[in-house]
């Protein structure tokens, strides 16, 4: 394997958690469904190389689905859901910009100084794009705590979603990776049909979570 | 004869597929619970014969003396509940709560979740086991939800969500045991399959191992429902329909012990490993005592019952975690005994529900006396599930318990305290419910007494006398689990 392999992988994943960053301060629903959208594109293209350097061409699917998908699909559904739901408004973030920012490398510190030592005896390649798989699954937890409204935690899910295929696919010769690819495009493709449902029906007043917290289930 | 195994097997896998593809097509909802219960019973039988028939594993699917237990124990529930949901639904359907389409829908989920349960336990591959939950876990959002009701979509949703992040987090803990693997047995399915895994895990690189089963831990224990990750089970218990919460209690809670008991395995098998008992314990106690406590402030019947299974399911966490062969023997005994205990209060709980025409405790009162079989049925699966002897419930705690004092003291008395605050709080809220004057309105009801009744009779049987043969099966799997 020559290092031009190991620097174009490096250089994909690092891109999807650099990306991961633009979208944490992405504070309109739109920018946030674009950027998240590139994020598919550049997981597309990090799987992709993969194939093509572990010659596993059943690798193509799993990026084609990220493509198709997720970079084109699940954007253009949840703009048109957007824009039927009116709530173009400002995405709130909890605790500012500045903080979760701050958190966010933090997190990427974290994962890279528990993933490096661990994985010494896994392969070099899978041992960093492990690092930053990592990285980008904390990162989409990190999206899911901080947002409120529904729309940009499924964002936020994805996200890390994103960060499992990463992950997958960089271990070398995993099998079911495209089963595993398609169980979670059902997953997702479910929530989005859900929001929608639910805003159909009209019994959802708000997508804004905050209000569940309302409901213990409990209340006299 | 491996053969007869082989198509037990594929009999109890297919049977719950066909009829859900059947289930969704057929109108009217006589016909459909029909089909439904049949459709469990096959697949019952089918489980009932794999006791006995072992088919040689294959790469994707296999059975031993582990996962069988499970196997039947859900596909028994499994068959009980249809029947019960049978009687429910039809109360449903003219109460006008769910309407015929939603009906059809529903059928073809029940098969769907017990297809994808069935899958999950006797999977061999650790992939293929995770795709089985997550199919399982979408059916029952989807039935939590069916009422459409504002709490129902918020139950769903918070359910959803969370048993989503932990089904992700699950995946990168599988990744993680794949990666682990890899170097040692080689690329491809065998590096994922439970056998290789287990023969080879003493050559794994331990702090991997450990990385992966945190992962696996935070992201099945979601689904087993052990605090603090247990905010979506309440809800999704009490919001859904009641056939939903008993197979939620009874068999989804096990599914997602099962797998965290094979990694278990896999870790046990590396003497380098941390040991994961510790981890189980903790969690367990917590969530005994948190319950425990929760159980004071519940106003909901069904959501109390929930809370009571976040107790037992800590409990039976706990008994693993110390592990050897008798807090094993105890944990197993315990998980079914809770299950077919916690099913039948559900039962009861379902129709009682119908009865009073609310879920509020406050609401309800003198049931002994308006519905004497429903009110003295739950009384039976209370008593049951508090551990009172002799019912079995008292032996597999008793079993848990002096088996932790026998080697832990310290660790007893948490574990004591949270059974006996849990035990004051059910039974100051079950004479509220049960004795007394009667409260509120009540309807007749047309319930179908059979699933509950021969459930608690069961649990009576296991406190009273165990068959040896039930006992050297359990004590076999003890001994595998370590």
């Amino acid at each position: 394997m020559s290092s031009l392999d190991f620097d174009v992988a490096h250089l994909l994943s690092g891109l999807m958690v650099l990306v991961c960053f633009l979208m944490l301060y992405q504070d309109r629903l739109y920018s946030l469904l674009n950027t998240f959208a590139l994020h598919a594109v550049v997981l597309a293209l990090a799987v992709a190389w993969q194939a093509y350097i572990q010659a596993a061409p059943h690798l193509y699917v799993t990026a084609a689905i990220a493509l198709l998908f997720k970079g084109g699909f699940i954007p253009i559904a949840l703009h048109r859901l957007i824009r039927r739901m009116e709530i173009h408004r400002e995405v709130e973030i909890v605790g500012g910009v500045g903080v979760t920012m701050l958190f966010g490398l933090a997190l990427v510190a974290l994962s890279i100084s528990v993933m490096l030592p661990v994985t010494s005896s896994a392969g070099t390649l899978a041992r960093e794009d492990l690092a930053f798989a990592l990285s980008v699954v904390l990162l989409g937890l990190l999206m899911m705590i901080t947002r409120r409204n529904a729309v940009s935690q499924v964002v936020g899910f994805m996200t890390l979603e994103n960060g499992l295929v990463l992950a997958a696919t960089g271990a070398k010769g995993m099998p079911l990776v495209v089963e595993i690819s398609v169980a979670f495009s059902i997953l997702i493709a479910f929530i989005v049909i859900g929001i929608f449902l639910f805003r159909i029906r009209e019994r959802f007043d708000t997508v804004d979570v905050s209000a569940l917290d309302t409901f213990r289930g409990d209340r006299q | 004869m491996s053969g007869l195994g082989a198509y037990a097997l594929a009999g109890m896998l297919l049977i719950p597929l066909v009829f859900a593809a059947l289930l969704a097509l057929s109108p009217g909802y006589r016909l459909s619970a029909r089909l439904n219960v049949l459709a469990s019973g096959g697949a019952f039988l089918c489980a009932l014969a794999l006791i006995q028939q072992r088919p040689a594993p294959s790469d994707y699917l296999f059975v031993d003396d582990l996962n069988v237990v499970f196997l039947v124990l859900n596909t028994f529930i499994g068959f009980t509940t249809s029947i019960f949901s049978a009687s429910y639904i039809r109360h449903e359907l003219e109460t006008g709560r769910l309407t015929p389409i939603y009906l059809r829908f529903y059928h073809a989920m029940y098969q769907l979740m017990l297809f994808g349960m069935s899958l999950a336990l006797s999977a061999q591959n650790v992939g293929l086991m995770w795709v089985a939950v997550e199919l399982a876990t979408l059916t029952t959002v989807v039935m939590v939800g069916i009422y459409r009701t504002h709490e129902a979509i918020e139950a769903a949703w918070k359910y959803f969500i969370l048993g989503s992040v932990g089904i992700a987090l699950a995946l990168f803990g599988t990744i993680l045991v794949y990666l682990a693997a890899q170097p040692v047995i080689g690329e491809g399915l065998n590096a994922m399959s439970w056998l290789q895994l287990v023969a080879h895990a003493n050559r794994f690189d331990p702090a991997l191992l450990n990385l992966a089963f945190v992962f696996l831990l935070l992201g099945y224990g979601t689904k087993v429902g052990l605090a603090p990750l247990h905010a979506w089970l309440p809800d999704a218990h009490a919001e859904g329909p009641t056939p939903i919460s008993a197979v939620l209690s009874g068999l989804l809670l096990n599914v997602a012990l099962y797998a965290i008991l094979r990694f278990k395995v896999v870790m046990a098998a590396n003497d380098r490993a941390l040991t994961p008992g510790p981890l189980l314990i903790t969690m367990g106690l917590v969530s005994v005592l948190f319950a425990a406590f929760m159980l004071y402030r519940r106003r909901d019947i069904k959501r109390m019952f929930a809370y009571s299974s976040i107790e037992h399911m800590g409990i039976i966490a706990f008994a693993f975690g110390m592990g050897g062969p008798l807090a094993n023997f105890a944990g197993l005994l315990h998980m079914t005994m809770h299950s077919l205990t916690k099913s039948a209060i559900f039962f009861a709980v379902g129709h009682v529900a119908q009865a009073k025409g609310t879920q509020k405790l406050s609401e309800m009162g003198g049931l002994t006396v308006t519905h004497p079989a429903l009110g003295w049925g739950l009384v039976l699966g209370v008593v049951a599930i508090l551990g009172v002897p002799p019912m079995g419930v008292f032996m597999s705690e008793f079993l848990v318990v002096s088996s932790t004092f026998a080697r832990q003291p310290l660790l007893a008395i948490p574990l004591v305290l949270g059974l006996l605050i849990a035990f004051g709080a059910l039974i100051l809220r079950m004479q509220q419910v049960v004795f007394g004057e009667p409260k509120g309105v009540s309807h007749p009801v047309q319930a179908s007494y059979l699933p509950m009744i021969v459930h608690l009779a069961l649990v009576l049987i296991a406190g009273v006398y165990l068959p040896p043969a039930v006992v050297a099966w359990f004590q076999n799997v003890a001994k595998a689990l370590g």
